[in-house]
């Protein structure tokens, strides 16, 4: 199924003790002159949180920076509908909060598969995030005095998230993208809107440029530089349905993983607990609920199976509040994955509600009886109304009605301490990397990450590639061989897809992949499953290339030829995906292996031997991809089994 | 879901390209559940288009969950249809009745051209913002979140204001196609906040200038903008922004 390398995969997580690693590392790394910058040109793919303010903040040093999305605009990536907030240990509820503790919640919310280094780093930056979007004008919630409120989020004793009602993703976004359109009108920063990128070029085994349709006129284009940053996002819509946006795609990791660049740990998907349940077969997407909801929201079912009573007719001892019961510490605020599981065990053994059975409650009843309809509206007023929206259900009168769907990847590029992939001069930022979350990934921690590696990584790591090959760098003109060559591929790549003209619609094949994934790669996964996963996904690879129908041409907007390119990658990809999960023979985190579960059906992880991150290598299309293992050691958040009781 | 499905005719605007003349065409949807998104019964649509052999329609959308603002259409003369505070993603079908006939058309503005069918180019927002719509803060400068207090209910002012998801709408329901509501919801949120003093009057005057070199109309306080404002929006951010501008090209000693 794979083969394995025969050297480990080095981190380069710098020596000496936690809390002073990127401190000195940042005085280690070289620094490239302020006349020198204005020399290096840097790609950015992708403008949400991290990609906006990677070119930001490259942008305001002085590089010349082109920046790349396939929005209309920057401001619409997809970090924007992140709603519930961003954690830093800033402690000013003075509730014992520190950058060691969340530190170490990431460490154990993740499930000991995350690199220490990284994650420390990511606490220490927290706060530095919070000045610095504050700084920019973005209006977090405050308390009556003026200063900053807080909330909980889940995996947490401590009220550390931030927030700005249930839109902060939305504000962070637009504060980063206010930094950004502030280069562009300065001259640093050359927007590119529409553009898709569709190749890596690289040349001497160095990231040096981008392959990029533009989406209007349909017309590919070229553009080279002296470092690439992808911050494309996660790769959720694999699974057709996903709280994703309808654009989000893996292509842009895909192809650039094609180029050299290892995947790590693929398999580690995030299934939120709150989301709406589907509701027919033309779904096309899936809405969260804020993980915020689980402040005052309490998650029940009823305790009898097949209960069809409405709920407000069951009376209260006959409901089973469980994750209260089962999880007393944590209550309804512990972590995702794990109440993720708990909400489909109890749908499974047949105490769901709804028409489908496949839903729980998360009911506000007691927070409203307690502080009032007017102040629950403060805090989720967006959040219910959006809800009334979907369902035509009320939730300040009904229980709201939810159930778990992919949310969120934390697998994505292998990067290096310096967020560098292994293809040397590409960069990886957020979602698209796999470094900090480990197997899952804590509530109100990607915001954090993406703006981290984007405002206060990025600028210092990538100088000291600059720097250190300043030499070898030399201008790569259009008429380039690799430039060629990536160019003629990616044009040729849409002329066979235009010329199939099958009978099969993209979208159709694409809801056929996510049946495949959600089934047997999704909340629960096991051997036989994931190797009939694979055979089917091969199989549907195979339906694509030979009878997808995509009408019209490649010369002007095409939205159908478009998607086509992505569920093609979709399609390669997913079998990787089904790979690294048959592989990982435990449980951790997002990935959940039924032979691998204790008698209360919590995940059971295997340290001895698989306390790794798994860095795939590309061979080629149903070859068997090689395994790189970057060993994981904890230091100082020593291994435990994880629990929320 | 059987027997709960409608029968709708839709006439929709297609364009194969910006300089190509555009028309509407006429569509007949059978069984579209009313449970369905206006953008899913769309998406319904395009699939029979496919296999009929007929190009789909092309609009624009990304979250589907009434926040990136990517998603427009104007729904019988309505910008983002009936609902009020709903973008054309959230609304749903239930919304509408078996055998209507429901028009679709782009968002209609000399500054927002048609690209294709449904997509037109926004463009313009963005460089709205590129010329005075931030607080001039590099990475790094910032002191301490809480060195500075704001008056709770300026932030929620703030707030309120910063929601906005820069769709257009406002400017494809104007008579005369102005983005005061869009241009004057920044301008507000970074006028009541302590950290968009230093700017105020530069970025006023920059971002009125701005607005009116990209070809949008000017404002007659007709107020059907804040109506069909999918994020709330409130007009009285317009007159904090006429405030703020003849502040500015008054009071300020800036010379601007």
């Amino acid at each position: 199924m794979f083969k394995v390398a025969d050297t480990p995969l080095d981190g380069k997580v710098p020596g000496g003790p936690i809390a002073q690693k990127w401190d000195k590392h940042k005085d280690n790394l070289k620094l490239v002159s302020p006349t020198n910058k204005r020399k290096y040109d840097v790609i950015v793919v992708g403008t949400g949180l991290a990609g906006g303010a990677a070119a930001a903040s490259l942008g305001e040093l002085g590089y010349n920076v082109k920046a790349f999305c396939f929005q209309d605009s920057p401001r619409r990536a997809h970090s924007i509908a992140a709603q519930g907030g961003i954690n830093a240990a800033k402690n000013y509820p003075n509730d014992g909060d520190s950058i060691w503790r969340l530190f170490a919640d990431t460490v154990k919310g993740g499930d000991w598969r995350a690199r220490e280094g990284n994650v420390y780093r990511l606490a220490q930056l927290s706060a530095n995030i919070i000045d610095q979007c504050v700084a920019q004008g973005v209006p977090f919630a405050r308390e009556y005095g003026g200063l900053l409120g807080n909330r909980t989020f889940g995996g947490s004793l401590v009220s550390r998230t931030f927030y700005a009602k249930g839109q902060t993703g939305q504000q962070l976004l637009l504060g980063a993208y206010s930094s950004l359109m502030r280069q562009v009108g300065l001259g640093k920063v050359k927007m590119f809107p529409r553009r898709e990128m569709v190749d890596l070029i690289v040349v001497d085994g160095v990231a040096r440029g981008i392959v990029v349709r533009d989406m209007v006129t349909g017309k590919f284009e070229t553009h080279t530089a002296h470092a690439v940053v992808l911050a494309t996002g996660g790769y959720g819509n694999v699974f057709y349905l996903s709280t994703n946006a309808k654009g989000c795609n893996v292509t842009a990791a895909w192809r650039a993983h094609r180029r050299g660049a290892f995947f790590g740990n693929p398999c580690y998907t995030q299934i939120h607990p709150t989301c709406i349940p589907v509701s027919g077969d033309y779904q096309s997407k899936l809405t969260l609920m804020s993980e915020s909801l689980r402040n005052d929201g309490r998650v029940w079912v009823p305790k009898k199976n097949g209960d069809h009573r409405s709920p407000e007719q069951i009376p209260e001892d006959e409901r089973d509040y469980y994750l209260e019961r089962r999880y007393p510490t944590y209550g309804n605020m512990v972590a995702r994955d794990v109440a993720s599981r708990a909400a489909k065990l109890e749908c499974d053994q047949g105490r769901g509600v709804g028409e489908s059975g496949l839903s729980v409650y998360l009911d506000f009843q007691k927070a409203i009886e307690r502080d009032g309809e007017p102040a629950i509206r403060a805090r989720y007023g967006n959040l219910f109304h959006m809800y009334e929206k979907i369902t035509a259900e009320n939730p300040y009168k009904v229980p709201m009605r939810i159930y778990p769907a992919v949310h969120y990847t934390m697998g994505g590029l292998w990067v290096d301490y310096n967020l560098q992939s292994s293809v040397p001069g590409l960069f990886v930022l957020g979602e698209a990397n796999f470094s900090d979350h480990g197997a899952n990934r804590l509530g109100a921690s990607a915001l954090m990450q993406g703006l981290a590696d984007g405002y206060f990584i990025i600028p210092y790591t990538i100088g000291d590639h600059l720097a250190k090959n300043s030499s070898k760098l030399t201008k790569i003109g259009d008429d380039h061989p690799a430039v060629k060559q990536a160019l003629a591929d990616a044009e040729g790549r849409v002329r066979s897809i235009l010329k199939i003209n099958g009978s099969q619609s993209v979208d159709s094949i694409h809801r056929q992949l996510g049946t495949i994934m959600w089934d047997k790669c999704g909340m629960a996964r096991n051997a036989a499953g994931l190797k009939q996963a694979q055979q089917e996904i091969r199989a549907l690879r195979d339906v694509f290339w030979k009878d997808v129908r995509v009408l019209g041409s490649g010369d002007v907007l095409n939205q159908n030829l478009e998607q086509a390119g992505r569920v093609a990658d979709f399609l390669e990809f997913a079998e990787l995906m089904v790979i690294d999960a048959l592989h990982r023979e435990e449980s951790c985190g997002g990935h959940f292996r039924e032979e691998h579960q204790t008698d209360d059906n919590e995940a059971k992880r295997d340290d001895d031997k698989f306390s790794y991150a798994a860095a795939w290598q590309f061979t080629n299309v149903g070859d068997e991809p090689i395994l790189n293992k970057e060993p994981l050691s904890f230091e100082n958040v020593p291994f435990m089994t994880r629990s929320y009781k | 879901m059987a027997g709960r499905g409608m029968n709708l005719t839709l006439k929709i605007w297609r364009q194969t390209s910006p300089s190509a003349k555009g028309e509407f065409q006429t569509y007949r949807l059978s069984n579209v559940s009313p449970d369905m998104s206006f953008l899913e019964m769309l998406d319904v649509l395009n699939e029979q288009l496919i296999q009929q052999g007929e190009e789909p329609v092309a609009f624009d959308h990304d979250c589907r969950e009434g926040i990136c603002g990517m998603c427009s259409l104007m729904i019988n003369g309505q910008a983002h249809g009936p609902d009020r505070e709903t973008t054309t993603c959230q609304l749903h079908m239930r919304r509408f009745k078996d055998g209507d006939t429901i028009v679709i058309e782009p968002w209609r503005a000399r500054a927002f051209p048609v690209l294709r069918d449904l997509v037109v180019d926004r463009s313009a927002f963005d460089r709205i913002i590129s010329v005075g719509g931030f607080v001039s803060i590099n990475a790094g400068n910032a002191q301490d979140a809480n060195c500075l207090p704001v008056p709770k209910q300026n932030q929620e002012k703030a707030m309120d204001a910063a929601a906005c998801i820069g769709c257009g709408a406002c400017v494809a329901s104007c008579k005369n196609a102005s983005a005061s509501l869009f241009v004057s919801a920044k301008v507000s949120q970074l006028a009541l906040l302590p950290q968009g003093q230093p700017e105020a009057a530069r970025r006023v005057v920059k971002m009125v200038a701005q607005m009116d070199k990209e070809g949008f109309g000017s404002c007659t306080n007709t107020y059907e903008c804040e109506a069909a404002c999918p994020a709330g929006i409130s007009v009285s951010n317009i007159a904090r922004m006429n405030r703020e501008y003849l502040k500015a090209t008054f009071l300020s000693e800036e010379g601007v």
